[in-house]
């Protein structure tokens, strides 16, 4: 996990003010940069520090992978404590697993699957069962609500 | 919902060259585009006409929640009578707190919640509060139904994060 970094006023004010409509023009950071009375080369300099200090996973596009005929699934597992580890470390290895955290509950891993075709989450839910031994309950969503997860920093 | 477009030969590419990120350079589609053999102007055009179909959500920034003090990542679950489910997801949506809202199945008997609304807070304390600032709006708008309407709700908060790596589409032809 990433440790804490702290961010001043000028982080602050790019993570709040980039989480979308980054410019689709020739030179989109000196475009963005203006706005924040920052130049250029300034703004790239910040990104790249908040990359690597792990207060930004990442910055470019994000894909709705079901408008490229792809599928998200959430799926859970309840793992026998003495046993997390191990498992952790066999769901992890899959590369459709995109993300993993570890929840208290008794169904305490919840992981996101993310594959290439729908019918790619019920392969990888059978092949995280033989791998592991456990039951995996998949939660497809059903209707999507509500989607934006821009966090004011 | 539009049906998926599915990617094209040039939009996986373009995908395999930008899950990672944007390169932090003053002309990055240009970047891009020498490495995919097109013009910046076609990067560009193509970019935007992902975003205007929905195939990118959006170009930005993507924070680590923790790193900027969102510690308390809490699911919050609910079990809604079927009939009101759509109701009280669309409800929930709409509230700031909520980052994400969506219709799951149940798994009977083990998981008897059909609505998940993600809050995060910078301590569980903030996200239990703003849970509980959400079952209050919950029960103000739908009077006092809301208790046949609302059977049950619990929070899972992350102990921690085991993998976040996102997206990765694989170099391969699509399978299947």
């Amino acid at each position: 996990m990433a440790e804490h970094h702290p961010l001043d006023a000028t982080d602050r004010a790019i993570i709040n003010a980039l989480q979308g409509d980054f410019p689709l023009v020739p030179e989109p950071f000196a475009a963005a940069a203006a706005p924040l009375g920052l130049s250029e080369a300034e703004l790239l300099a910040r990104l790249q520090t908040l990359l690597e200090q792990g207060s930004l996973t990442r910055f470019g596009p994000l894909f709705q992978i079901e408008r490229l005929g792809g599928a998200f699934c959430l799926a859970a597992m309840a793992v026998p404590p003495e046993d997390f580890e191990r498992v952790a470390e066999i769901v992890n290895s899959f590369p459709q697993v995109a993300h993993n955290y570890a929840r208290e509950h008794r169904l305490n891993m919840w992981f996101v699957l993310a594959t290439e075709t729908p019918a790619g989450i019920a392969a990888a839910v059978a092949a995280i069962e033989a791998a592991t031994g456990l039951t995996v309950l998949p939660f497809p969503k059903e209707r999507e609500y509500f989607v934006d997860m821009r966090l004011t920093a | 919902m539009n049906a998926p477009s599915p990617l094209d030969e040039l939009e996986r590419r373009l995908v395999r060259a930008t899950q990672a990120g944007l390169p932090l350079v003053p002309r990055p589609y240009a970047r891009l585009a020498e490495a995919l053999g097109l013009s910046e102007a076609e990067v560009i055009a193509r970019l935007q006409a992902m975003l205007e179909r929905g195939a990118i959500r959006r170009i930005g920034v993507v924070p680590n929640h923790y790193a900027i003090g969102y510690t308390a990542n809490g699911m919050s679950v609910w079990d809604v009578a079927d009939e009101q489910v759509d109701a009280v997801g669309e409800f929930l949506g709409r509230q700031a707190a909520v980052t994400h809202c969506y219709r799951r199945p149940r798994r009977l008997p083990d998981w008897p919640y059909n609505l998940f609304a993600m809050v995060h807070g910078k301590s569980r304390a903030e996200a239990l509060a703003q849970v509980e600032h959400l079952a209050g709006r919950v029960a103000a708008e739908f009077g006092p139904e809301f208790g046949n309407i609302v059977r049950g709700r619990d929070v899972l908060f992350s102990s921690r994060i085991l993998k976040k790596t996102g997206l990765r589409i694989g170099a391969g032809p699509r399978e299947g």
